[in-house]
């Protein structure tokens, strides 16, 4: 249930208005990439690898060719012949010693060596899908199966067998950030330190959407269209154009229609997009390729992967003194276009929590194995950060016999010690995280929890209780360091506003909505500061052609720095207007004050609305026209200043039975401080939602490979999709602490409900469990896993006794 | 080759199919009817339901031949004269879909379980679910949609 | 998929007919286990020989003490029907629990019990309530048509055209589903007769099977604590990733020890 207030004013700032963008997908008018028919269409299907590792002996593919309504066949010799360029990555990561990270090439047809089980080595492309999976088949390739190896915890053992020839011991990049020096000295005088070992279990981030493409070719302009399933439109058209196929921008249009969920998976560039292009080039016709599902178990990058040890140097009070980490990152077999950050820029850098911690060294070891790439899911480093932090504070407190919430209360950032540098790079600008804490104790009624846990017991169950108290950032910026840092990109954001000469607006925005109803929100966002209607703003999104440039929507960015070039956008528009007004009225700018959608000069009833202002513009027959051009449109681009820190308390309450292993999520609270709320229906939906692929993470997901790189949870028969029968009604609320440094004051929320809430839970099992003696449990802490903790626990007891 | 002849949407159609084409093909290739969607190729993710006879079925797990002479309700059907289904307005009202994927069928789906189950409870309507992933909602609004949708419909006929 | 050809015949000797004729023939069902097989290319048959028009194979009636489910009868009617509920209301909750509302609707009881998936629900029911399968030509006891992993008592060209259910004094199912797939890891279907207590397994092992030392025990006197010390070799079930044959073998004596629970009210 949310405690969340809904002002109700329509239109403006804090409203939870329901979406406008429902109606089309509710009627079943959502126009997804596989609803896309071009005329003449032809379908790709593509041959992937059955084997983890293994050398292409030969490809025989004249039978397929021979196949009833086939168009063509191509494999990685064509690729090679035409010299196409491989799928680049997105970030570089230099490692200790200076060198940069092995890059292997990413071919987007394999012609010598598949290197994961779903390596996509040759296309089939028919007059119907049905045929071109017929032909697919007739294929025959000769494979010469080689060692593989298919697991992080095999990867670095002596004699692995080794991805890539110019990766020595599998290692992508070795890399660290903090004091190290610093960290040693503590840990040589500290009263205690903590030990812990945390993995983060691999998984598939299912957005129920799978992944499809369309190329078009038009040989009248040359021009090329790529309608894909992408969180970013305007990545893809510079990955694609610039690196892979040549083309250049003014001659690629990227259209990223209605998108059935990312978290993450879309916002990479994948070889199918380039694929479907070139091939409709070749062949003179639009080319479609639509996933299977059990393709995209194997061919979506997947998330986490990490092994982390870690250190706590505490005092005998449970001050934390220093902390050290290292972490271990599964990249799989090519590096995806933003893998190399997460486990470095994205996860390092958040490891003071919300702490005081005064010194903290981390370590990253990046390494390849065979299987399919690895790179931001939900959360995207945060999650592994949060995680590896609340589990060792909560171990930290068992250990020195402090109460969990206050020892992490005795290290808390207060609120008066902001803006707060912390000992791995960030400053962060604002909080309030025992405000967020006491939401959560009093939303989740912490004092009648002893009688809850006595009813549970009354049933035989074992009730546990479980916090994370956590901070996480996004919006990552601003260019300038992140560049240094080696992203390829800026990340910044763009966006358009065209008032129109009736005073409607159409907006266009480089962030990309595929579920987060930007169509609203913003339309809110617009609404309130232009003092237009809600109903008279368009929001334009997903069209390379139709906006002028953008970099998407992941991290939790759109509000933060897609809303806010809006607003920079908006600010130039009521500058401009405010010439035309003062000129209509026969005043000096200095007279006119704006509010609520029109010009007026103070102290009279006189005034000019915006959508005068608008057609004034439009239609300048008296205007300002030695001072300024006609028209009322104009563009921004935002380049923050900072990360955005949002950060909260998630509680979770369990019940486990003991006979059977089964952990039932009884209660989960979030109280979480995102910044300024435009629209808290929204928000509530994203923290539901996140919470839901946070606790899927902790209880139930997981992709498993065995050794020897099969992928042993390949459908949904046996990868754990959360259900609706999994969950309680949740329990939500926000607390704001608005953010300095951007225009609106909002920090992000899509995120925040799958970072927080996974040490929340399985700290939630170690407290039920800890009467049994179990004191470590992995993620997914699943039926099998808990009986045989609590079995182990029950044997280790009577050896003891 | 096989004509198959139905009702969908309160509409006869008849179309040629191969043996092989499934009911979901029939309707997104067929008919443009693109509101059902395809998630998997298992039968688990519950994208494609629709009604045939009244009753939801996978879509993607029944044989376009099997659906000769049946009646077939899509979630292009569900609205009438341009008024939503009370389903369909109880989805938006409580924020009950973000990506849109999956909403087709969850409200078919769900649909089913108000008229067949009027006095289905929370953890009843939970577990009717179990055939509809979402990603997105966390589900937590689909059920409050689903729950205030059905005693909306009860009241109604009370 | 590849193509096939279709048939959709009326009667069950026209079914049998056609099945003869085909090269390599396949009879469909309510087509919830068939269709995933095919649209994986997991099996490629000639043709498909659907019964959903021979209404001979539906309705459910009573003769004496057993309850007779025609093949082509769908769990969501097995689950509703009035006279399964009076008369084996644990067979009613067993078809409502199987799969989702949407494979109910269209899954039936035959070509669940044809296909033989190890994890299915149905060979737990027909083994506790001492069921015999009826086809064109014979009738199989329930302890003789399960044969293997996917493997059944029936002929090629033979149709199950009925199963007939033992009503017992009290039975019980209790299910410890997978949660990725909903099938059984463990399900347990107890039930009990004047003549004895009959216990059957689905999901553990590569075979649904009876569990004679439990049924035994239960004969001897039919309450939980019977169940004391009783295990399962877990050499015999089957290891996944989700659940290892040692887990399964902890949830064996589990699972029954709750339906009996449930049986006893």
């Amino acid at each position: 249930m949310s405690t969340t207030t809904h002002p109700s004013i329509p239109g403006s700032i804090g409203a939870a208005i329901p979406r406008r963008e429902d109606r089309r997908f509710i009627t079943g008018a959502g126009r997804y990439v596989d609803d896309i028919v071009l005329p003449h269409q032809a379908y790709a299907v593509i041959v992937r690898s059955p084997h983890a590792y293994a050398q292409i002996r030969a490809i025989a593919t004249a039978a397929a060719l021979a196949a009833p309504g086939v168009l063509a066949v191509f494999t990685g010799h064509d690729v090679a012949a035409d010299k196409v360029g491989g799928i680049p990555c997105g970030w570089l990561v230099k490692s200790k010693d200076g060198s940069n990270m092995v890059e292997p090439p990413h071919p987007m047809l394999v012609k010598d060596r598949v290197r994961h089980v779903g390596d996509q080595v040759a296309v089939v492309i028919a007059e119907s899908k049905a045929e071109a999976r017929a032909a697919a088949q007739l294929i025959e390739i000769d494979y010469e199966v080689l060692p593989a190896v298919g697991t992080l915890q095999d990867a670095t053992a002596p004699g692995a067998p080794a991805v890539w020839a110019e990766a020595p011991d599998n290692v992508c990049f070795d890399w660290d950030l903090g004091d190290k020096a610093a960290v040693a000295t503590a840990m040589a005088s500290a009263y205690k330190i903590i030990d812990i070992e945390v993995r983060q279990n691999r998984v598939i981030p299912n957005a129920i959407e799978p992944r499809a493409a369309i190329g078009h070719y038009d040989p009248a302009g040359d021009y090329y269209t790529l309608y894909t399933t992408s969180q970013n439109p305007h990545l893809i058209r510079l990955l694609l154009g610039a690196f892979v196929l040549g083309i250049p921008e003014h001659r690629l249009r990227v259209v990223a229609p209605d998108v059935g969920g990312g978290f993450g998976s879309k916002i990479y560039h994948y070889a199918e997009e380039a694929i479907v292009v070139w091939a409709s080039k070749k062949l003179g016709r639009p080319v479609k390729w639509t996933a299977e599902r059990s393709e995209s178990f194997m061919s979506d990058a997947h998330g986490r992967d990490t092994i982390m040890t870690a250190q706590l140097a505490v005092d005998k009070d449970g001050k934390f003194l220093a902390f050290k980490v290292h972490n271990v990152a599964n990249m799989g077999a090519y590096l995806s276009t933003f893998a190399p950050a997460i486990p470095t820029y994205l996860s390092a850098t958040l490891m003071a929590g919300c702490y005081t911690t005064p010194a903290i060294y981390v370590e990253v070891k990046a390494v390849f194995t065979h299987t399919v790439p690895v790179d931001a899911y939900r959360g995207a480093g945060r999650p592994e950060a949060a995680y590896l932090i609340e589990r060792i504070v909560d171990k930290a407190a068992r250990e020195l016999g402090i109460d969990r919430l206050a020892i992490r209360r005795k290290n808390f950032i207060r609120p008066d010690q902001f803006p707060y540098k912390t000992p791995v790079a960030l400053e962060y600008d604002v909080g309030d995280y025992e405000a967020t804490l006491a939401l959560a104790l009093k939303a989740g009624d912490y004092d009648g929890y002893p009688a809850r846990r006595a009813a549970s017991q009354q049933r035989g169950k074992l009730r546990g209780i479980g916090f994370s108290t956590y901070v996480e950032g996004c919006g990552i910026a601003p260019s300038a360091l992140v560049g240094q840092l080696g992203a390829r990109a800026g990340l910044y954001e763009a966006a358009t506003v065209r008032v129109h000469p009736t005073g409607s607006v159409s907006v266009f925005t480089g962030t990309h909505s595929h579920g987060q109803g930007h169509e609203t929100t913003f339309a809110q966002l617009v609404s309130d500061k232009l003092g237009v209607p809600f109903d008279h703003v368009d929001i334009v999104h997903g069209d390379t052609d139709r906006i002028p440039f953008g970099m998407g929507t992941y991290g939790s960015r759109s509000l933060s720095v897609g809303g806010s070039a809006i607003v920079k956008a908006i600010d130039k528009i009521l500058k401009k207007g405010k010439t035309i007004a003062a000129h209509l009225l026969a005043v000096s700018e200095s007279d006119l004050v704006w509010s609520r959608g029109e010009f007026r000069v103070a102290g009279t009833d006189r005034r000019k609305t915006i959508a005068e202002v608008a057609f004034a513009a439009y239609v300048p027959h008296n205007y300002p026209i030695d001072k300024i051009e006609p028209g009322l449109e104009e563009s921004a681009f935002y380049d923050p200043l900072n990360f955005t820190f949002p950060a909260g308390c998630h509680l979770c309450e369990v019940e486990v039975d003991p006979d059977t292993g089964v952990v039932q999520v009884v209660q989960m609270v979030a109280a979480d401080d995102v910044g300024v709320v435009l629209n808290p229906m929204i928000v509530d939906g994203q923290l539901h939602g996140g919470l839901v692929q946070g606790i899927g993470q902790a209880l139930y997901e997981e992709a498993q490979y065995d050794e020897s790189g099969q992928l042993l949870t390949g459908s949904y028969l046996n990868y754990g999709m959360p259900r609706a029968s999994d969950f309680p009604f949740f329990n939500v609320s926000t607390h704001p602490t608005a953010c300095t440094h951007n225009p609106i004051g909002a920090k992000g929320v899509g995120e925040v409900g799958a970072i927080g809430c996974p040490p929340a839970v399985i700290n939630a099992v170690l407290d039920a469990l800890a009467p049994l003696g179990v004191t470590d449990i992995s993620m997914p802490a699943t039926p099998e896993k808990v009986w045989r903790a609590i079995a182990s626990a029950q044997a280790a007891a009577s050896t003891r006794d | 080759m096989s004509r198959v002849t139905l009702q969908v949407n309160g509409k006869q159609v008849s179309v040629v199919v191969e043996p092989r084409t499934l009911l979901v093909e029939l309707l997104r290739d067929k008919l443009q009817l693109t509101g059902t969607h395809v998630g998997c190729d298992t039968s688990h993710c519950g994208a494609c339901v629709v009604h045939v006879g009244g009753r939801s079925v996978k879509s993607c797990t029944m044989l376009a031949v099997e659906a000769d002479g049946a009646t077939v309700t899509t979630i292009e059907g569900l609205a009438q004269g341009g008024k939503l289904h009370p389903m369909q307005e109880s989805f938006h009202q409580h924020h009950a879909l973000q990506c849109g994927f999956c909403t087709p069928g969850m409200i078919m789906s769900a649909i089913e379980l108000v008229e067949t189950r009027p006095h289905a409870d929370e953890h009843e309507t939970r577990e009717w679910l179990e055939g509809n992933f979402c990603r997105c909602t966390g589900y937590h609004n689909i059920v409050k949609a689903i729950l205030s949708c059905r005693d909306a419909m009860r009241e109604k006929s009370a | 998929m590849r193509d096939f050809q279709f048939h959709r015949p009326s009667t069950v000797a026209e079914a049998l007919h056609l099945l003869r004729q085909a090269s390599a023939g396949k009879l469909l069902g309510g087509g919830q286990s068939l269709l995933p097989v095919l649209k994986l290319d997991m099996a490629e048959p000639s043709d498909l020989v659907s019964l959903s028009g021979v209404t001979e194979l539906r309705g459910i009636r009573t003769e004496g003490n057993q309850l007779i489910i025609g093949a082509f009868t769908t769990h969501a009617e097995v689950a509703a029907s009035a006279e399964v509920r009076a008369k084996i209301p644990s067979l009613a909750r067993l078809a409502d629990g199987i799969g989702d509302p949407q494979v109910r609707n269209r899954g039936t009881l035959g070509g669940s019990l044809a296909h033989a998936d190890p994890a299915a629900d149905y060979p737990a029911a027909v083994l506790g309530l001492s069921a015999t399968v009826h086809t064109d030509r014979r009738t199989v006891p329930a302890d003789r048509f399960f044969t293997g992993l996917f493997e059944t008592a029936l002929e090629p060209d033979e149709i199950l055209t009925a199963v007939r259910f033992t009503i017992p004094q009290r039975a019980a199912y209790a299910k410890f589903a997978s949660h990725a797939s909903r099938y059984a890891v463990v399900g347990v279907m107890v039930a009990q007769y004047p003549g004895g207590v009959r216990v059957g397994v689905t999901g553990a092992g590569p075979s649904a099977f009876r569990w004679t030392a439990a049924e035994s025990a239960l004969t001897a006197r039919f309450a939980p604590e019977s169940l004391a010390g009783l295990t399962y070799p877990a050499d015999d079930l089957t290891s996944t990733p989700e659940a290892t044959a040692d887990y399964r073998a902890h949830l064996l004596p589990i699972m029954t020890k709750r339906a009996v629970q449930t049986a006893l009210g």
